[in-house]
Parts: C-alpha cells; structure tokens; sequence
C-alpha cells in the first residue's frame, strides 16, 4: 500500500494539510481537499483558463501543476482576493459591468485579469487581448470583460492617487 | 393590521412548516398538495403559483428555468413584479423545484384562473396562451429562447397582474372605498382621500381568499416602470466571488468521484473487463461497467481518471467501425438525389410553379453549401451528482430540462417519477446540451452500485466525444433571376428538419418556391444546439442570396431590399443594419462587408460584418446587429445575449468542425476544437429595434446570422465565396478576384 506523504499548501494565507498523490493537479485538491469551489475544471489540459489561480502572484493553470510543485509557494484562488469587508475592485467592475453571463469561466478570467493588473496598471487593448486570450469564454463576454479590466484599472488609479495623497 | 391573528392566518390557509415557499393560491381545500410541502415556509401567505409575498412585504418569485447565462431569473421576476406595482427592491427570486406537480399545466392554469370555468368569451385567448405556455412548463426547459416570449408574457405578467387585481379588491373591502380610489405602488396601497397607505402585505390574507380575476388587464407598454429597464442581474454577484454553485462543484457528505470513458463509436457495447492493473491502487473503490461505458469510482476526480486511462477498456466491434465524415456527406448526397428521382421529397414550401419558371428562364444559378457537426462545448464539463437508495433517487445537476432528467433516471432506476428529486444548480453553459439528460443516467446507474453519493464529471474529451451533435447537412439550391434582377423561381434542398419551422424559409418575395428535405439516418446522436436549425440555414439561405445577388450585379443590401417587397418589419431591420454599418462607405484595401438577414425564435435580426483579409488570415473587426424581438425587456440583458450569440456562431463559422473517422469523433479538447478568443474579439454594435409584435427570444437569434455576413464580406474583400464551412479550411487571399 502506497502511503503518501503529508503536504501542506498555503491558500489565500490558511494552510490546508493534504494526504494525496504528490502529482495530483493543484485543481483537484483547491476543490476537494480544500473545499474551494469556485476554481473551475474546464479542459485539464492548460487551453482554457477556467482553472486560474495565482501562484506568488503569477496566474497559473491549476490543472497541470502538480501540487509538489506548490509547498511553500503563496496559492491564491478567487476566494482569496476580497477583503472581509468589501470586493476586490475587479469584482465589483464585473458587477458593474455585468460581464458574467453563465459565469463558470469568470473565476478564471478575474484571476487572470488580477495578475495582469498587477503588473500593468493601465494596460492597453493589445496587452489586454495579449494577457486574457489564455481564457475561453464560451458565453462570449470578451467585450464586456475587456470593459471590466479598463474600469478597474481606472479605479486601482484613483485609488492609488488617494493613497499616495494622504500619505503625502 | 393588527385584526389579523396569527390564528387567523392558518385558517385562512396560509402555509406552515418547510423551509421554503412557493406562491399558492390557498383557499377552503386548498390545492396546493405536494408543493406545499416542499416549499412551505411559515407566516407567508401565497396568492398563487408564481409569487408569494411574505410577512415582511416582500415578495419573492418562482422561476421555472434554469439560469444558464441569459438572466431569466432577473427578467421573468420583472415582468411579474412590474405587472403588479412591486418595489423592486424587495424582490427575490426562487428557481422551482424539479417537480411534475409544480409544472402541471391544469394546475398553472387553475392557479391563475382560480377555480371558476373560464368565461367562454375568453377561451381563445386564455387557453391559446396556457396551452402555448405549458408546453414549456409542464416539461420545465429552458431553451427555444421561450422563457420571456412564453412563461414571461403567459405566467409571470398575468400572475404578477392577478395578485395586483386581487390585492386592490382586498383592500378596498378592508378600507370600505372605492377601488378607483385606491394607488398602487412600490408594494404599497394608498387611499390618498384618506390619507392612508398600508403595504400588500396587509391585505394578503383578505387577498388570497378572493377568487382572482380570470383575465387581469395587462399594461400597455407606455405604462411599464421596470420592464424596458436593465436593473442588475440577481446571479452576477456570486459569479464574481466564487460562490456561484454549479453542478460540478456540489458537495456532499461522504461522496465519492467517478470518471467514466464511453464507446468512442456510438452505441457499441463495452466488453467484460480486467479490473487488474488498478484493483489494488489505493483510493480505487469500484469499477461500473455500463451497456456502453465504463466507469471508476475513488477518493478524487484525478484519482478516478488515473485509474480509468490505464484500465484496458475495449468495445464491440460495430458496423460504424468505418465510418468517415466523407462516407455520410456521400450518403446524404445519394438520399438527396434518390428522393428526387424517386419524387419522394418531404415537402416543406411549395408556391407556384418552379419548373414551369426554370423551363423558360435563361438566368440560372445553382449552388450547394456544407456544414459539418458541432459540439457544444459547454465551459462546465458534462457531470452529475448522485445518491440512490431503495427507495429514492436524489439527483444534483445543472439541467435545462430537470423533470424530463428525473423522468428518464427513474425509469432506468425503475422507481416512480416522484421518488426522484432533482436539485438543479447553475449551468455553467447550456447552448441546449444540458437539455439531454445522458449524464443523469449515467450517474444513477453508477451510484446504484454504491451506498455514498457519486459526483460524476466527464473529462473534456469525454465532453467533445459523447455530444449530442448540430447535424452536419447539405444544402442545394437552384434559382432564377429576370431580367430586372428579380427572383423567380427557388428551389432549395436539404437534409433533416427540426426547429425553428420556418428556419429553411425565406422573408422574400418569390412567387415560385420549393423548399424540400430529405432524411438520412446516420449512428451520430443529435441534439438542440444554439438556434437548432437556424444555424446552418441562415448560413445557406443567407449565402445564396448574396450570390444570386452577385449574378443580378446588384448591391447584395439593395438586392435584398427589391425583395422585401411584402415584408416591412424586416426592411425596418435591414435598413437600419446597413445605416448603422455605413454601407456603401468606401473601406480600406483587403476589407469587406457583408450583410445577412434572418429571423428566429420570433426575433428579427440583420448583421453587417466587417472584415479584413491579412496575409492568409482572417480579421473579423466589427459587427452591427440590429434586432426586432417585439421589445426587450432588460434591454442590457438583449444585448448581451446578441453579443453572446454573435461570438457562439462566429466561433462556429470559423472553426467549428466535428469530424467523424472510423464512427468516432476525432476532435477531442479546445486544442483541436478550436473557440474564439479575446483577441480575436471583434467589436459589436447591438440596436433594438421595438415594434408592437408578441416579444421574440434573446438567446438564439444572433447565432444564425453572423457565419453568412462574415462569409459575405470575405466575398466582397476577395471574391472568394466560402460554400462549406468552417471558414479556417479555406485559404483566403486578399483580392483573389476568384468571383462566383
């Protein structure tokens, strides 16, 4: 019998203590173990980007990284990127954009979104269609999400500008 | 209103117990029956099968479709609310349980009607609406674009203006005054003489004890206050966080996961097995061996398809072993030409006298075009979600048919219908796929084996293999132009005939026309898929159009106008399209327009799409859709679903292809089923038209128009002219002049 060893994985800053393959996808375990829905299985073969996360901020593809590759990394899912309090500027862009249509892609596309934001604070349509062309949405709200990304990044500005002038 | 006891309520009839409620016409032997036990909830008095309004003043509505994407559970909830001077923001909506009470049409019916005969003056229009809307409710799908154009006009306004009606005699009675005294408004009553104001729920009980009115007064469209508008959807906030569950991502107490490979060729059986090499590898509970698949269940999903890819699973041999692609186009081709020579030709349009036209015409011109399969390729994985016990099957699943699933898992289970519940979750995608219950049945037979709930999910490849396929199909055509440029005879021949009805006919003036079909049978299973019909025949009627267009040496926009002769709904579509689109404004070099016209599912459509020929490749940069569905009620919604529909069939026409190779699919994930991408995106202008006609659906009738106007303008950028789609098997060349 096949015993395997006792991993643990740090999402959304709670550690999660799991007991299987050390090759199973980091998708499965986000959903099974962990319990953490709202990553999504789309294609298991990394074409679809429904099953984004972000690891040390670099939006990866769950279904096909092995959760031995992920002990001692920062695992964040959609779960994790709202505060207790509020939204994250992305989501509530989306509801005020209303990009979702079924909605099972958009975990997906807002964590590929986040990391773009992360690292372009403004980015232009090409950088946009370049970071988000990963991520199918068979709903066809590319527009709408395009809509999203701009309105947040405008947002993430003015919020910045507030933060530097108070801390000026 | 304090005269009201608590008491007094309950006798009155107002539902006890339950976590939940449903809107109940409750009155002295009540029939509200097996509902009401499962959806009752305590204080709340029930006015009628689709609403309820609670203790509290609000009100909460049933829905009974599932939301896939194409807000129906924020659109139908308008239309009842706006129907009975609700607030707003009180509303709250319920999606109805999969259950065939609920969905009887007798009891729909007598739940609006109440229990008096209908007066005869009203039958027509009464029972033509019920009978029209509970072909949709009894079965409760969702799709034929029908949520708005039937359960919304039928049941939620009629509903939501009944409740209005009875509420506004209630409190009339309670205040002694006159009923045209009495506002209505944001959930409230007022008799402004007396200065008073109470809200429904004051009334509700006086309210549920009145018969209701057999045929409430409707409101004019100048009256509406919430339909026409675009207030926030209600499921969009929880697709933002994650919280948004599907089908895939329930979870049950000690469930376990299966992963299931099925006979590549359609209907071969599987043969016995050799549970060898993983009977001992850990997790590994069982291994089901169905008619025609094969099924493993362990501890996780990735477990359970670990174990299933090395199991050395093999099938029957069939007499589709050998079946290509090629062999059925060749087959449709020869049925085709048999039903002609034999004149056996199922007969669709006849007008006049095609041979008598083409006998004397010198303008003759033929063409056939080719589709092939599609999947549907739903973002969410086919799965499904199973407990059975000996006396009862609980079923987990995103449907868009949940009492057709409960149906055909209790007959393979052998249980009553009633004995299976389904709870149905959010579709991460339908497009008509999630209306075949196959997975339900696997799932049921799979967990029968077992005494744990078993979650279901089919791999992609699975997903891609085992569809239920958009036909491929042949289209031949044949017509004859005048000298004027004018239509006179059209003769058009296809395979297989589903719905819409009218999708292979055409808004055109042509005095002599013969639309025919023929079947053909094939092993590759069909299924509804986005438009049904409309999607290839908007591309075939559409194309032709614009060649015949081509031979008359017309403007295909102008040529398209000469033949709407009798057809000003259309013409108002079209001429907007072309003026939104700027036709006839010079475009750059190696670019096109193109313009197609099609209606379905009760809504008008025109597209222009622009294009540009790059190198060898393709760039689709814009798209103007105008509409006509009568009037939109959550206009933002319309055009969402315009957008929706345009990107599903323009994936279609440019990549879309299911081929078959020895009986099989061939294609197998997104890497080889190619969809459309962000960057790929073209930019979409969506223009409602509002006429006074029965509302048409949102969902479908973009899809079938965006393949002819995007093939249209590569004709005009190139002259190249694309018979067969999809569009990425041609090679296109920027002014290839090939022409015709």
């Amino acid at each position: 019998m096949l015993i395997y060893i006792i991993m643990i994985l740090k999402i959304n800053n709670e550690n999660f203590e799991v007991d299987v393959d050390p090759a199973t996808p980091l998708l499965w375990v986000i959903r099974e173990q962990a319990g953490l829905t709202g990553t999504k299985f789309g294609c298991g073969i990394g074409q679809c980007g429904a099953c984004t996360v972000q690891l040390d901020g670099v939006a990866i593809r769950s279904c096909l990284t092995p959760i031995q590759a992920v002990v001692d990394k920062e695992i964040t899912t959609i779960e994790g990127i709202a505060n207790d309090a509020e939204l994250h500027t992305i989501q509530r862009a989306w509801i005020q954009e209303q990009v979702p249509q079924c909605g099972y892609c958009q975990s997906g596309q807002i964590m590929t979104a986040h990391a773009l934001l992360a690292k372009t604070a403004s980015p232009t349509d090409e950088e946009i269609d370049q970071a988000m062309s990963g991520n199918i949405c068979r709903c066809g709200t590319y527009s709408r999400i395009k809509k999203g990304i701009k309105l947040a990044a405008e947002e993430l500005a003015a919020k910045s500008i507030i933060n530097t002038e108070n801390n000026g | 209103m304090g005269k009201w006891t608590r008491r007094a309520f309950i006798t009155t009839g107002v539902l006890t117990g339950g976590a939940l409620v449903v809107g109940i016409a409750i009155r002295p032997g009540n029939r509200a029956g097996k509902v009401r036990d499962l959806i009752a909830d305590e204080g709340d008095t029930v006015l009628n099968i689709w609403l309820k309004v609670n203790a509290d003043n609000t009100i909460t509505v049933v829905v009974p479709h599932a939301e896939m994407g194409q807000g129906v559970h924020t659109t139908l909830p308008m239309m009842l609310a706006d129907e009975m001077d609700a607030d707003w923001e009180t509303i709250t909506m319920l999606e109805a349980p999969g259950n065939e009470e609920y969905a009887n049409y007798a009891m729909a019916k007598g739940f609006i009607m109440g229990p008096k005969d209908i007066p005869s003056m009203l039958i027509g229009t009464v029972d033509g609406f019920f009978l029209t809307a509970t072909k949709q409710i009894s079965l409760q799908m969702t799709g034929g674009s029908a949520s708005v154009r039937f359960t919304g006009m039928l049941a939620m306004r009629v509903a939501g203006a009944a409740a209005r009606a009875v509420l506004l005699e209630a409190a009339s009675e309670e205040w002694e005054v006159a009923m045209e005294e009495l506002v209505v408004k944001n959930s409230t009553i007022s008799h402004p003489p007396s200065n008073r104001t109470e809200p429904f729920s004051s009334f509700v009980v006086k309210a549920a004890n009145l018969a209701q009115p057999a045929k409430p007064r409707l409101k004019t469209t100048e009256e509406f206050n919430i339909m026409g508008t675009s207030p926030p959807r209600f499921d969009i906030p929880s697709k933002v966080d994650g919280t948004a569950n599907f089908g895939i991502d329930v979870s049950l107490p000690n469930m376990k996961y299966a992963a299931i490979k099925a006979s590549p060729v359609f209907g071969a059986k599987a043969k016995p097995l050799d549970a060898g090499a993983i009977k001992d590898m850990p997790g590994v509970h069982k291994i089901v061996k169905l008619e025609g698949a094969v099924a493993v269940i362990a501890d996780g999903y990735w477990l359970a398809k670990k174990a299933i890819n090395e199991l050395p699973i093999e099938f029957d041999k069939s007499d589709n072993d050998t079946v290509g692609l090629n062999d059925i186009y060749e087959q449709y081709l020869r049925d085709m030409d048999a039903a002609i020579s034999e004149g056996n030709e199922e007969k669709d349009v006849k007008k006049g006298n095609i041979n008598k036209i083409f006998k004397e015409a010198t303008n003759v011109i033929e063409a056939q075009y080719r589709v092939p399969y599609l999947a549907h390729a739903t973002m969410e994985p086919m799965n499904c979600t199973a407990l059975v016990k000996e006396d009862g099957c609980e079923i987990w699943v995103g449907s868009q048919n949940p009492l057709g699933f409960a149906n055909s898992v209790a007959e393979v289970l052998n249980l009553d219908q009633e004995k299976v519940l389904i709870h149905n979750q959010y579709l991460g995608g339908g497009f008509g796929r999630r209306s075949v219950p196959d997975v339900a049945i696997q799932a049921a037979l799979i967990a029968k084996e077992v005494d744990y709930p078993v979650k279901l999910i089919w791999s992609r490849e699975e997903d891609i293999r085992q569809d239920h396929y958009r036909e491929a199909n042949i289209s031949r055509f044949k017509a004859s132009l005048t000298g004027e440029g004018k239509i006179s005879a059209w003769n058009n021949q296809f395979l297989f005939k589903h719905d819409p009805e009218e999708a292979p006919h055409i808004p055109y003036s042509v005095d002599n026309q013969f639309i025919h079909y023929t079947n053909s049978e094939t092993h590759i299973p069909w299924g509804y898929w986005r438009s049904v019909d409309s999607s290839m025949h908007a591309f075939f009627t559409e194309s032709f159009m614009d060649e015949l267009a081509f031979k008359a040496n017309k403007d295909p926009y102008q040529f398209r106008r000469e033949h709407l002769t009798n057809a000003p709904r259309y013409l108002k579509v079209l001429d907007l399209a072309a003026e939104k689109a700027n036709w006839g404004e010079t475009l750059p070099a190696n670019w096109g327009r193109g313009i197609s016209l099609h209606q379905s599912f009760g809504t008008i459509v025109a597209q222009v799409a622009e294009i540009e020929i790059v190198e060898n490749s393709l760039k689709v940069h814009r798209v103007v859709c105008v509409a006509d569905p009568g009037f939109a009620f959550h206009p933002d919604g319309f055009t969402a679903q315009m957008e929706s529909g345009i990107v599903f069939g323009l994936t279609a026409a440019l990549y879309g292809e299911i081929t078959i190779e020895n009986g099989a699919v061939k294609q197998s994930n997104f890497h080889d089923y190619q969809m459309l991408r962000m960057n790929e995106n073209p930019k979409i202008e969506t223009h409602i038209v509002t006429s006074d006609n029965w509302p048409g659906g949102a969902g479908e009738p973009s899809t079938p128009g965006i393949a002819p106007a995007v093939v249209n303008a590569i004709f005009n950028a190139s002259g190249i002219r694309i018979r067969e789609l999809p569009v990425k098997n041609h090679e296109l060349k920027a002014n290839a002049k090939i022409l015709g």
